[in-house]
């Protein structure tokens, strides 16, 4: 039973969650995992849409109370953020998925706002050579 | 030309904006969203992409003129003469090979600091403010040498990006070796 409303940042995506906090670790229940994330535990592993992550020491991640979210960011080799006062954790995206993408030198597509708020995209300027250069006021 | 401000608010660098009068888009990346997927640790940094959306050139540093030659040591017209000969000529400056062989991938550990900086934000726009200095320190402990996460967090932190803490983070960076981008060799035509 969960004691705990946790927020969850899975790239960029928000939610809140029910999760179970023992000492320093953070339980979901299997369905709140794949309510929360979209992974769902299978007997091979984690699955989401067309692609399985195997989970070799099963026991260590999934116990009770629940999947162990440090454990299971660990099986998806992604980067675990996790404030347990705030009750707030960010999965962010594996160095192994980043490489992949740049390595196909597919340039990443990204959607930002201008000064005015309004949205664009790498990909509407598709046909056309862009320099793209990044700057700061620091 | 596509840019964009890893800055934490549009108001950062409007003034900047405002005055150069862009015709083309400038974009605002609070989140430091283009600075996760293209692996940007410094600016300026400079990427091209061509027609069909493929990188042709990796990161770079570049600079878009001699204004601040004497403190970095760089020409900007090399860069913009290999610029223009691409745009005009549709000279290539690379081959795919050596473009995978300039790139500098990241390593999980960098990610963990893109990834404490992403919480950091988030605890910082829901007035966590306390927290979120935690965060962002500990993503400048994982990532030192990033100027994006480390310097980029000065003006959120209300510390003086130009001040004493960027100076040790400069002089760290300094005896570290300076750390930074391979020049790319650029042909001189």
């Amino acid at each position: 039973m969960a004691n705990e409303t946790f927020t969850l940042i899975d790239d960029g995506r928000i939610c809140e969650t029910g999760a179970t906090v023992s000492g320093d670790r953070v339980y979901l229940t299997p369905a709140a995992l794949q309510a929360a994330l979209g992974w769902e535990l299978k007997p091979q592993g984690f699955c989401k849409d067309d692609r399985c992550v195997l989970v070799h020491d099963r026991a260590a991640v999934c116990n009770d109370p629940g999947v162990d979210l440090a454990g299971f960011a660990a099986v998806l080799s992604r980067p675990l953020a996790i404030d347990l006062e705030e009750r707030v954790a960010c999965l962010g995206t594996s160095a192994a998925d980043r490489s992949t993408q740049l390595a196909s030198l597919d340039a990443p597509d990204f959607t930002l706002p201008d000064l005015n708020g309004t949205m664009q995209a790498l990909s509407d300027y598709r046909g056309k050579k862009v320099l793209l250069v990044a700057y700061a006021s620091w | 030309m596509i840019t964009v401000a890893l800055d934490r608010c549009a108001d950062d660098p409007r003034p900047f904006i405002e005055a150069a009068a862009p015709t083309h888009p400038s974009l605002i990346d609070s989140e430091h969203l283009v600075a996760d997927l293209y692996r940007i640790i410094n600016v300026p940094t400079v990427v091209w992409i061509d027609e069909r959306g493929r990188i042709a050139r990796p990161n770079d540093v570049a600079f878009g003129n001699d204004t601040f030659k004497d403190l970095h040591g760089m020409e900007s017209a090399p860069h913009l003469n290999a610029l223009r000969r691409w745009v005009m000529e549709g000279q290539m400056p690379l081959d795919e090979q050596q473009v995978r062989a300039l790139q500098v991938l990241p390593t999980p550990e960098e990610q963990l600091g893109r990834t404490e900086f992403s919480l950091a934000w988030y605890l910082h726009r829901n007035g966590r403010t306390a927290a979120a200095q935690r965060h962002f320190v500990r993503a400048g402990e994982l990532a030192p040498h990033d100027f994006t996460i480390r310097r980029g967090s000065m003006p959120i932190r209300g510390l003086d990006p130009m001040g004493p803490d960027f100076a040790e983070m400069y002089m760290e960076w300094v005896q570290a070796g300076r750390p930074y981008y391979r020049s790319i060799p650029i042909k001189i035509v």
